[in-house]
C-alpha cells in the first residue's frame, strides 16, 4: 500500500495497520533527514498549514510547527486565548474565516472530544488532530510506538505497560489502539479511581500492583497525572500515588530486568517518575521528542500527498 | 509488446570496466571524491561499479553512497499515487568532495535535478558529475547531460529501457520494450 486510506487523520481508530507501517517507514526516512546538515526538504512548499492550538501545549506545538517548516509549508500560529474565539466565535466559524485566506491543512488542539471529527464534516480542509479533550491525540501514540519499534523491532507479542492518569487521558486511548493493532500485548498499570468504566473491552489487562506489571512488560509508558482535567479527587495525594504508581529505583530493583522508559511529557519529576528514571539508559524520553518530528512530518506528507495539485488555466 | 536486447552481459561488462577506467582518469586516487548510487535503479548500477574497483582495482579507496531524492521531486501531488520514500544513506561529509552521481538510465532528465538539489542538504559539493548506463538521447526535458554514458540510445515515446541486474556480472541485461 503506497497511499494512506484517510484524508484526515482523526485518530488511530480510523487507521489500519498498513497506515500505521506506511507512516512509519515514511517516518524513518524523515528522521534520517532530520540528521542532514540541512534538515529541510522543498516538498510542501505550495501548502500552507494553520496550527490551531486552543489548548496549552509546548511540545506538540513546537514538533508540529518544525515538521511543517522542515516540510517547507508555509505556517500560520493561531492561540485561543489571543483570538477572537474571546469575542464569542464559533470553532467553525473561526476555522472557516482562516480556511478562506487559503489555508490547505488545519492542525487542531481542542479541550472537547470529537472537535476535530466535526471540523472535517464542516471544513473542505484536511485536519489533523493534535488532541482533542481526554478523546484522542493519534500523533503522540504513533510517535510512542514508533519509538518502540525502532528498539523492540516487531511490536507483535511485546508486552506493553502504560502506568498513570488513564482515564483523562487521550495518549492512553490513542496508544491502545495503535497497540492493539500491531498486536502488542496491553496491560494498564492505576488506581482504579483513574481507570475509564469498560476499558477491558479494548482488549487489555488491568494489574494494580505495579512492581507485577512491570515484571510482566517489556516497555513502560508513563503518563502524567493530568491535575487541569480532575473535577474531583481521584487519590488522596501526590506522594501516595508516587508511593503507589511512581516509577522510581526500587520498583525497577525488583524487576531485575531492563525495560524501556516511554512518557509522552511534560512530566511531573517525583510524582510519576523519579529523575533518576528519567535521566537513565533505559528511558527513551528524548527519542520520542526526536521521533515527534519525524512522525508529524510523515503524516502530513502523506496527508497532503492525497490533496491533488491544481492550477487554474 | 516486444522485447528487444540492447546490450546482453558481455556488452554490459566492457561498458562498466570503461567507465570504470574513465572515473579513474579523472579522479585518480579519489582522495576527494565520492560515487552516489541514486535510490532506487542506479543502487544496482553503483554496486556492479563497487564490484568492478574491487575487483581490478583493488588498492583505491572509493567512498560511496545511497542517495534518495524523493522528497525533492517536481511532481509531488501530481498524481494520485503518493510518492514513496527510499533510504539515503551517506555516512560522510559531501561539503568540498567532488560527487560522482550514478544512475541506470538517463531520461527526461528531472530525477537528476531532483537529486543534486537533495545533495545540497548534505554540505557543498566542490563539483557534481553524473554516470549513467544509458543516455536516452532525445528524451531530456530540461538541459542536463552526462559526464559519463555508457550507451546513447534512441527510443520512441512509450519505449521503455530497461536494465536486469543478475546475481552474477554474467546475468546482467538491458533491453528495450516497446
Amino acid at each position: 500500500m503506497d497511499k494512506l486510506s484517510v484524508n484526515h487523520l482523526l485518530g488511530i481508530k480510523s487507521l489500519s495497520k498498513s497506515d500505521i507501517n506506511l507512516i512509519f517507514k515514511t517516518a524513518s526516512h524523515f528522521k534520517e533527514v532530520i540528521n542532514r546538515p540541512i534538515k529541510k526538504v522543498p516538498t510542501l512548499r505550495d501548502i500552507t498549514i494553520a496550527n490551531l492550538f486552543f489548548e496549552n501545549s509546548t511540545r506538540t506545538k513546537i514538533s508540529f510547527e518544525l515538521a511543517e517548516k522542515r516540510l517547507g509549508a508555509d505556517i500560520i500560529n493561531f492561540t485561543s486565548s489571543s483570538s477572537s474565539v474571546k469575542k464569542g466565535e464559533s470553532l467553525i466559524d473561526t476555522v472557516n474565516n482562516i480556511l478562506a485566506m487559503k489555508v490547505d491543512m488545519i492542525v487542531l488542539r481542542h479541550p472537547n472530544p470529537g472537535s476535530s471529527f466535526l471540523l472535517s464534516q464542516h471544513t473542505d480542509s484536511c485536519i489533523v488532530n493534535a488532541g482533542d479533550g481526554s478523546h484522542e491525540h493519534p500523533t503522540q501514540a504513533l510517535l510512542d510506538s514508533f519509538s518502540l519499534y525502532e528498539n523492540l523491532e516487531d511490536l507483535k507479542g511485546k508486552n506493553i505497560l502504560i502506568v498513570g492518569d488513564i482515564l483523562h487521558s487521550r495518549v492512553a486511548l490513542s496508544n491502545i489502539y495503535v497497540l492493539n493493532l500491531l498486536g502488542a500485548n496491553v496491560k494498564l498499570s492505576c488506581p482504579l479511581s483513574l481507570l475509564p468504566k469498560d476499558i477491558e473491552k479494548l482488549n487489555l489487562s488491568v494489574e494494580t500492583d505495579i512492581v507485577k506489571a512491570l515484571k510482566w512488560c517489556d516497555a513502560v509508558n508513563v503518563l502524567r497525572v493530568q491535575r487541569e482535567r480532575m473535577i474531583k479527587s481521584y487519590f488522596p495525594n501526590d506522594r501516595e500515588y508516587s508511593m503507589l504508581f511512581g516509577l522510581d529505583i526500587n520498583k525497577l530493583n525488583k524487576i531485575k530486568k531492563d525495560i524501556l522508559i516511554l512518557h509522552p511529557g511534560p512530566i511531573n519529576r517525583g510524582v510519576e517518575i523519579t529523575s533518576d528514571i528519567v535521566d537513565s539508559n533505559n528511558s527513551i524520553i528524548l527519542d520520542q521528542v526526536e521521533n515527534g518530528v519525524a512522525i508529524r512530518m510523515a503524516i502530513i506528507y502523506l496527508l497532503a500527498s492525497k490533496m491533488n495539485f491544481s492550477i487554474n488555466q | 509488446m516486444s522485447n528487444k536486447i540492447l546490450l546482453d552481459s558481455k556488452k554490459i561488462e566492457i561498458i562498466l570496466s570503461r567507465l570504470v577506467y574513465q572515473l579513474i582518469e579523472n579522479h585518480k586516487n579519489f582522495e576527494n571524491t565520492v560515487l552516489l548510487g541514486l535510490q532506487p535503479r542506479g543502487v544496482f548500477l553503483i554496486n556492479k561499479i563497487l564490484e568492478i574497483f574491487k575487483r581490478d582495482h583493488s588498492k583505491l579507496k572509493i567512498k560511496s553512497g545511497i542517495l534518495d531524492y524523493t522528497f525533492f521531486r517536481d511532481d509531488f501531488r501530481r498524481s494520485e499515487k503518493t510518492l514513496s520514500a527510499s533510504s539515503s544513506k551517506i555516512d560522510f561529509s559531501i561539503e568540498n568532495k567532488n560527487v560522482v552521481l550514478v544512475d541506470d538510465v538517463l531520461f527526461t532528465g528531472r530525477s537528476i535535478k531532483a537529486a543534486m538539489s537533495s545533495i545540497d542538504t548534505y554540505g557543498r559539493p566542490k563539483s557534481i558529475e553524473l554516470l549513467v548506463l544509458i543516455d536516452r538521447r532525445f528524451k531530456r526535458e530540461i538541459p542536463i547531460q552526462a559526464n559519463y554514458c555508457g550507451a546513447k540510445i534512441d527510443t520512441f515515446k512509450g519505449d521503455r529501457v530497461k536494465v536486469v541486474w543478475g546475481d552474477k556480472l554474467k546475468d546482467n541485461v538491458i533491453y528495450i520494450e516497446s
